[in-house]
């Protein structure tokens, strides 16, 4: 029987021929990625190692990577004292994929995987953070775990007690038209399968529009797709893997991986197409992620704060978009703009492109790399009754901090073009 | 299990930005996170801090509970009060974390129960003793029972590590 992509990774992971969906495994652990909650894992590592007369020692410090990105600069004396603990153990263990709080090598940790090479074709990559699932966009098998899964890893280099998970086959054909992007695939995916439609499961990408895409564009469409309750995302490598790899992420060619690909009789729990060329702008609705709307549905909703940026959409090409909408245009009146770059390189790069000055003399704030106000924890927090529209990736009551407030999520385009007249616009219509 | 009450009853999709808001991720210790459950629940809250909820009660959740973030402190939070989470389904990461912290959780598709409730988890059965209804439990996962039957992950770890190093 022919095995998926997540299978062929496991199999390998594991030293079997084969796996099949339900089998219990451990796979080896090719990178552990935490954040800020590393302080929570190095307590849970600690616990395991006490009593057992053993030195605290991670099983592989050049496989475990630590960014700082949830609350950069530290937003308390609590949280500045969780990055101290975390960076005295990094030296400690000497863990070099280490990055701290600055301006020339920062930013979200699901950038900053791709962006350093970190994350390579066929292997297996766990995460203390949901949307773990974006590195999927590289070819690989990476996941969300929790803290004290993450110190087992720590200990033990392997992941316990996995079960190979069932594969939705998705299949997206066609070419985008004009303002509509990856975001809308993925949202219009998610309303499709529902906020659990995809849980334990992994979801696989194929057809023209994703061999077309940039990683860029597979990094939004692997990294949402937690939200439809995917235990991982995965676009099998291809060229532009092998060329974002080189060339962007300084990998040699020689240590890029062969790419994995699934059997051409894999078997799939289910199959789903999608033609991109039918595809409007699409608007997930609070409270939930799955509430998808096309845009004609919502346009005109007056919006109090823009946030683009986050793990999500916070790239150069999504930058891009946005100061090409903004250019020469102002933020509306009674609107907030903020945009958060999601890594310092890509900082800099707008910042030479001259984009960012644009979004400025437009009336945006740009902030600082890092999660920002994605999750509600110490910046652009939202005033009762306040309406949202952000390209980040969760509109859960609560979300951005204040459950009496409403958070809308769509695509650059849409964010840049509503940010003009200060309510939800679909950008295909012009003039705004 | 000895009968308990339900203590909160939930709909669909709660995620854990509703069960332990962002703004307190910086809180870790298992001792300290429970302070902040359903920290955005005005009535939950009163009644916390009123000391109205008492530890061992039930929590009875719709689909796909424990949605969104892996933040651990959702489940540590629930566990600070001795909660089984009884839910037609829970999402991946929350079902994972629970198990790895010992909470009580309990796949049950079919579970209809009130506020108020007296239930009874026995014999692969929810009984709502109230009601006078039972509704069947699915089991967990294969793959998890193994670290429940250790008494958790770090339990389960330190194990295979004593292993490893011929303890």
């Amino acid at each position: 029987m022919g095995m998926t992509v997540v299978e062929k990774i496991l199999a390998r992971a594991t030293g079997q021929p084969s796996v099949k969906v339900g089998d219990v495994v451990e796979p080896r652990v090719d990178l552990a990625m935490s954040h800020e909650n590393g302080a929570l894992v190095i307590n849970q590592f600690l616990e395991v190692f006490e009593g057992t007369g053993l030195e605290p020692e991670v099983w592989d410090p050049s496989r475990i990577a630590i960014v700082f990105d949830h609350r950069v600069p530290a937003e308390s004396s609590k949280t500045a004292g969780n990055q101290k603990k975390i960076r005295e153990f990094v030296a400690r263990q000497g863990i070099v994929k280490f990055h701290d709080i600055r301006g020339d090598r920062g930013g979200i940790c699901h950038q900053i995987l791709p962006e350093y090479g970190y994350v390579l074709p066929g292997a297996v990559v766990v995460g203390t953070d949901s949307h773990t699932t974006s590195h999927g966009a590289l070819g690989c098998f990476s996941f969300g775990i929790g803290a004290t899964e993450m110190a087992s890893v720590w200990t033990l280099g392997s992941v316990l007690n996995v079960e190979v998970p069932a594969t939705i086959k998705v299949v997206v054909t066609g070419e985008f038209p004009e303002y509509v992007a990856p975001k809308d695939l993925v949202l219009h995916l998610i309303g499709r399968l529902t906020a659990e439609g995809a849980n334990f499961r992994v979801i696989e990408f194929h057809g023209d529009t994703i061999r077309r895409m940039s990683t860029s564009g597979r990094l939004v469409v692997c990294n949402m797709t937690v939200e439809a309750g995917a235990t991982a995302g995965i676009v099998p490598a291809d060229a532009e893997t092998f060329r974002y790899l080189t060339e962007e992420a300084g990998v040699r060619a020689e240590d890029v991986p062969a790419a994995v690909l699934p059997d051409a009789d894999a078997v799939y729990a289910q199959v789903v197409e999608i033609d991109a060329s039918k595809l409007v702008p699409q608007i997930a609705c609070p409270h939930t992620v799955d509430n998808v709307k096309p845009i004609d549905e919502v346009t005109g909703i007056a919006v109090n704060q823009i946030v683009i940026g986050s793990c999500t959409n916070g790239r150069l090409d999504d930058i891009e978009i946005a100061a090409g909408i903004l250019k020469g245009r102002k933020v509306a009146e009674g609107t907030r703009m903020l945009v958060f770059p999601a890594s310092t390189r890509i900082y800099l790069e707008a910042m030479r492109r001259g984009w960012l000055a644009t979004l400025m003399e437009a009336g945006a704030v740009v902030m600082n790399s890092g999660c920002g106000p994605c999750l509600g924890i110490h910046q652009g927090a939202l005033a009762d009754n306040d309406v949202a529209l952000a390209t980040t990736n969760r509109n859960f009551r609560g979300r951005m901090g204040n459950p009496k407030a409403e958070v809308y999520l769509c695509s650059p385009a849409v964010a840049a073009a509503s940010a003009v007249t200060g309510r939800i616009t679909d950008p295909r219509k012009g003039g705004f | 299990m000895s009968m308990s009450r339900v203590v909160m009853k939930v709909g669909d999709d709660i995620s854990t930005d509703i069960i332990y808001p962002g703004r307190f991720m910086a809180t870790v210790l298992p001792t300290e996170t429970p302070q902040f459950a359903f920290a955005d629940n005005p009535e939950f809250t009163r009644k916390a801090k009123a000391g109205e909820i008492p530890s061992g009660g039930v929590i009875v959740a719709g689909k796909n509970f424990g949605c969104g973030s892996s933040r651990e402190q959702a489940a540590s939070s629930l566990k600070g009060y001795d909660f089984a989470v009884v839910a037609r389904d829970f999402a991946r990461i929350f079902l994972q974390n629970a198990i790895n912290l010992g909470l009580n959780t309990v796949i049950c598709p079919g579970i209809e129960a009130e506020e108020g409730d007296e239930i009874e988890i026995a014999g692969g059965m929810v009984h709502d003793r109230t009601s006078g209804r039972s509704f069947p439990v699915e089991p967990l996962p294969k793959a998890r029972q193994a670290i429940i039957d250790a008494g958790g992950l770090v339990a389960y770890t330190r194990r295979l590590l004593l292993a490893k190093h011929g303890r």
